[in-house]
């Protein structure tokens, strides 16, 4: 890289430094400061004085020190070898930095984010002859990056030429030439390896309609609160209510091809435990190993804050990477709130005006721009892929009328909203069924009513609605006490919390229960709503709720997600005659 | 060709000897100095007072103007022209030492308790440096405290950083003194030592917790820093820093078990919200620092273990809710940060329950990994979740009950009542020498299910029905 002297520290205030003696400088260009070479980017330009915000410790650091530029912004190193990785903020590859540097990062340390020694066998597609005309986004050729991903080599967006040469399939390391393009500036060499800022979108074809579910396997979401491949959601909660335990479990069941995961200002035991889970469990849908679809950005609350502030736009980029290349992407940003912070306390330090509780006034701006990388697209190469991003959001106090909640909402069309509550009597996961929503519902619908079942939506919303009513019951019963109540009424009680014990508690560690295919969950429900109909209609013939309640066909009921897996249609059919069988006799004793 | 950036390093190594007279500004703990140098960030400063002693202290904004540096034995007595500064040209150390153990500390370091400064083993910088995440080892191993509230229900786990959130006057300080006795691990080695940090406290707590460790007969494994409440302010913000450099040295390079005890972060945290008052900053909720979070999580995150590395840092840091309000920007960004929290509920404590661990607040997010069959027993896992569960029904039908009246309750919620009091006599109350093992507890807890019949128990297997609510009779 050429380096050039752009100018000298004037101050520095944490990670924000001052500059002066700035001739040459770009907006947003990547920097490195003082002799350590600490890596940073220009954020404002004034007359001949700069302000640089720094990716790492800045302790040492002095006035006089000088800055290099290095003449580009930011950018990601893309290419074979990034599943499987663990990054920092800026993606400095941390197993590499571990080998360098041993247990502890330390400042000015730097390692290349893409193995230059590893090798890859680059298999050339088929239908490529010299001097076809190419554009950013056409597949060059394929890598078996894992035994599930096929890399697609991409000429980069923003490129285009003719093809002079394209290299026969053979092992390449990611540096190596394996195509020659004519442009109208000259030949153009192209890598397996590309770069691209993190702050820039990368461009797509055209942007389509949501309309398939990101199946999760947890029950209350995609039930009762479905996200779309290419939608957006907020999950909000205060400390230990679940956020990573939520995000977790999307990242390990989810039905994406590749998972992105950002450990933003959040614990480091938290990455290790990914680290060393993931490997280890298998994808239901592929017989593989999750790691092999996952790539971690891990730039934990004790690492430097401004690194905390890129690692969303990191993480989303290599996101949008992947979906050109036609994949299904999802992205788990843990915890948007400690970005937002970030943003607070670099904005505080540049002594910029704040707005609300101290965030700078352009963080809804920010926020909605993070957003919007989402989204189902036809990529340049006219394949379908998608980017779903799951933020998690950690407001002060678990109150969510603060900015950061609040901006979220606005962006994001699925809430999926953590209770206290809940979450304090273990009932997990606790996404409360009355603050959450997902407005991708009825785009979804009908791919649930091919893939599951025609009553999908119907079923839903009669659990919705006795919900609701439980609510306004749950009331008077506060007030006088449950006795007060006729037996039709207590009915919807207990089936509401059948249909909280049995069905919306899902226990993340228990080896069957921690995922549940579509079929599953529309069986569990179904069978639920087979005994809140029946039930009611018994009661009005006179069967009392004592004897409804004991009938020893719900015990199994409760345990059936534990007991019954993934391809149990036998079993729930025969849980189900058992449940009518009994509900039969109950009313042929009354009838 | 000669680098102008080393020319400059050079330069400021040249001038780190150099002797400042006279500063320009003084407010409060900082002191601003004009026409310096160029001095680094963080860099060490020594402040010599009128009466030539030096103080020690810490750059905290420089620039070609001005520098200023935050003095952690207090300004009190400076004068601007009498005040002498020298730059280190290097951060802050600690000497450490194994040697350490059985001695008392300032919250800089340096022995109070009349003994030699033992030789140092290492030097090393007390703002420690982020754990590479793909360098630590997930925390697993079981720690029997005694105490069922906590190996029952919120287990502590080796390398786990659990708070206590409690308020002023209630018995935290006998509760972290009782997990400092009685922790141990069952079948293991038992290299351990404590690491005591004290910010801001009175005299008393700190003896106290010396006098329970001479008791014990632990004190020559046991380190103090004391910052106490008569001590300069400011100092308590170097005090955990330093406490937890000698705590990494101790299970990183050393080898120990090392559980540290911080005590009380919520005067920690005062100290910063001082400084960033002075200093002119934006705050964020209720005056403190929009950094908070960040710098609180510089020091939680120094606890764990380390692949091949034998030790482990083990934090227990105390906390005092301003008003018992957990939704307090302390206790809530240290919930945030930290991996579950001991509650203590004052209404429990003024019923007599010791200790007065509030059931549902209270987590430990490492539990999952560290029970079960083979750490613990195959029972407690569902046998914990059901507690939970009935415990949190109990608390619903006590507020029915303050409502429609004891009276008019179902027979079902009377027996729930019933668990609800021996659950919090019997199971969660205990005497603060009282140590019971990991079956004790367990056991206690089926006597409290025996209390429910056996169709309201969701949570556990009839196995575990079977062997221990009916079977054991
Ligand atoms: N689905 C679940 N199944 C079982 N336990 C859960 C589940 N969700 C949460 N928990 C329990 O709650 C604890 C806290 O969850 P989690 O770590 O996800 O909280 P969080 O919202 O991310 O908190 P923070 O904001 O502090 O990071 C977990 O350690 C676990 O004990
Ligand atoms: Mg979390």
């Amino acid at each position: 890289m050429k380096e050039r002297i752009i100018g000298q520290v004037r101050r520095v205030n944490g990670p924000v430094i001052e500059a002066d003696g700035i001739t040459d400088a770009q907006m947003l260009e990547l920097v490195r400061v003082g002799e350590s070479r600490l890596v940073g980017e220009v954020l404002k330009l004034a007359g001949n004085r700069a302000v640089i915000q720094v990716y790492e410790d800045t302790t040492g650091l002095a006035p006089r020190d000088n800055i290099y530029g290095a003449g580009m912004p930011l950018s990601l190193e893309l290419g074979p070898g990034l599943i499987g990785s663990i990054y920092d903020g800026i993606q400095r590859p941390l197993e590499a930095l571990r080998a360098l540097s041993g247990h502890y990062i330390e400042s000015g340390i730097t390692a290349e984010p893409l193995d230059r020694k590893k090798t890859w066998r680059f298999v050339p597609v088929s239908d490529l002859p010299p001097g076809t005309e190419v554009e950013g986004g056409r597949i060059l050729g394929t890598v078996q990056e894992t035994s599930r991903v096929e890399h697609r080599i991409l000429v980069p967006p923003g490129i285009s030429g003719v093809l002079d040469s394209l290299a026969p399939e053979g092992d390449y390391t990611v540096d190596r030439t394996v195509a020659v393009l004519k442009t109208d500036a000259g030949p153009r060499e192209l890598s397996m390896l590309h770069t691209w800022p993190i702050r820039n979108p990368r461009p797509v074809k055209q942007r389509r309609p949501l309309s398939i579910p990101l199946i999760t396997g947890q029950r209350v979401i995609d039930t009762l609160f479905p996200l779309a491949k290419g939608g957006t959601v907020a999950i909000p909660g205060g400390f230990g209510t679940g956020k990573t335990m939520t995000q977790h479990a999307i990242a390990k069941w989810c039905d994406a091809d590749i998972i992105v995961y950002i450990g933003c200002g959040e614990r480091g035991n938290e990455m290790t435990d990914v680290l060393t889970e993931f490997p280890k469990l298998v994808d239901p849908r592929t017989g593989r190993s999750l790691m092999e679809r996952t790539i971690l950005i891990a730039n934990t609350s004790n690492m430097p804050v401004s690194a905390r502030e890129a690692s969303v736009y990191t993480g989303v980029t290599l996101a949008e990477y992947y979906r050109d290349q036609g994949y299904h992407v999802a992205v788990m940003a843990d915890s948007t709130s400690r970005w937002a912070e970030a943003l607070r306390e670099l904005s505080g330090r540049m002594e910029e005006m704040p707005a609300e509780e101290g965030f700078p006034a352009y963080l809804p701006t920010r926020i909605a721009d993070f957003y919007e990388r989402a989204g189902y697209m036809d990529t340049l190469s006219s394949r379908e892929g998608s980017v779903s991003i799951i933020g998690a959001v950690s407001p002060p106090g678990g109150d969510f009328s603060e900015p950061v909640t609040q901006h979220t909402r606005r962006f994001v069309r699925c809430f999926w909203g953590l209770d206290r509550q809940l979450a304090n009597a273990r009932h997990y996961p606790a996404i409360s069924w009355l603050e959450s929503y997902s407005e991708y519902l009825d785009d979804v619908t009908p791919w649930w009513e091919e893939h599951a079942g025609a009553s999908w939506a119907a079923e839903r919303r009669e659990i919705l609605e006795l919900l609701q009513k439980e609510v306004r019951l749950q009331q008077v019963v506060k007030l006088v006490g449950p006795d007060a109540l006729p037996d039709s009424q207590r009915f919807v009680l207990e089936v509401c919390s059948l249909f909280k014990n049995a069905f919306l508690q899902q226990n993340a560690f228990d080896d069957v229960d921690r995922y549940s295919s579509v079929d599953k969950q529309l069986r569990m429900l179904s069978l639920i709503l087979v005994y809140s109909r029946r039930g009611a209609a018994a009661i009005k013939r006179g069967v009392t709720l004592v004897k409804l309640k004991q009938m020893k066909v719900l015990t199994d009921i409760v345990k059936m997600k534990f007991t019954i897996g993934d391809d149990g249609a036998a079993e729930f059919d025969k849980l189900q005659a058992r449940l009518e069988r009994s509900l039969d006799q109950l009313e042929s004793i009354y009838a | 060709m000669p680098d102008a950036e080393t020319r400059n390093e050079t330069r400021r190594r040249l001038m780190s000897g150099r002797e400042y007279i006279g500063v320009d500004r003084i407010d409060g703990p900082l002191v601003f100095i004009r026409k310096t140098h160029p001095v680094g960030y963080r860099e060490l400063v020594e402040c010599v007072d009128p009466e030539g002693n030096p103080r020690l202290g810490m750059v905290l904004d420089t620039s070609d103007d001005v520098v200023v540096a935050q003095v952690f034995e207090g300004t009190q007595g400076l004068t601007l022209p009498g005040t002498k500064i020298r730059f280190r040209g290097r951060p802050l150390t600690l000497g450490v030492s194994e040697k350490m153990l059985g001695r008392v500390f300032d919250g800089l370091g340096r022995p109070i308790d009349g003994g030699p400064a033992p030789l140092p083993e290492a030097e090393v910088n007390v703002n420690g440096r982020p754990i590479n995440p793909t360098s630590r080892e997930y925390p697993r191993d079981f720690i029997q405290t005694g105490i069922s509230a906590i190996d029952g229900m919120n287990t502590l786990i080796r390398g786990q950083k659990l708070p206590i959130f409690s308020g002023n006057g209630l018995p935290h300080n006998e509760l972290a003194a009782q997990i400092a006795r009685q922790a141990k691990i069952r079948g293991g080695a038992n290299d351990f030592a404590v690491v005591f940090a004290a910010m801001g406290v009175k005299h008393d707590v700190a003896r106290y917790f010396t006098r329970s460790f001479e008791e014990t007969g632990v004190l020559e494994n046991v380190a103090l820093f004391l910052s106490l409440a008569d001590d300069p302010s400011i100092e308590r913000i170097i005090t955990p820093r330093t406490a937890l450099t000698l705590a990494e040295h101790l299970a990183y390079e050393k080898g120990l078990h090392v559980l540290v005890i911080l005590t009380d972060m919520s005067n920690y945290c005062e100290s910063l919200r001082e400084i960033s008052t002075i200093r002119g900053e934006i705050p964020s909720r209720k005056g403190y620092p929009g950094y908070l979070y960040s710098d609180l999580a510089e020091i939680y995150e120094r606890s764990g273990m380390i692949k091949g590395s034998a030790g482990s840092i083990t934090q227990l840091p105390i906390l005092t809710m301003p008003s018992d309000d957990i939704s307090h920007p302390i206790p809530d960004l240290t919930g945030y940060i930290t991996e579950g929290q001991i509650v203590f509920e004052r209404e429990m404590s003024g019923r007599g329950i010791y200790p007065p661990v509030a059931g549902l607040p209270s987590l430990s997010r490492l539990m999952k990994d560290g029970i079960g069959e083979g750490m613990t027993r195959e029972d407690h896992p569902h046998l914990a979740s059901q507690l939970f569960a009935a415990y949190s029904y109990v608390k619903d039908v006590r507020n029915l009950a303050s409502v429609i009246g004891e009276e008019e309750l179902t027979p079902l919620d009377h027996q729930y009542l019933e668990f609800g009091e021996f659950f919090e006599r019997k199971f969660v109350s205990q005497g603060k020498d009282e140590d019971r093992s990991i079956e004790q507890t367990l056991d206690a807890g089926w006597e409290a299910l025996k209390l429910l019949p056996a169709e309201e128990l969701h949570r556990v297997t009839d196995e575990e029905i079977e062997k221990y609510y009916t079977g054991a009779g």
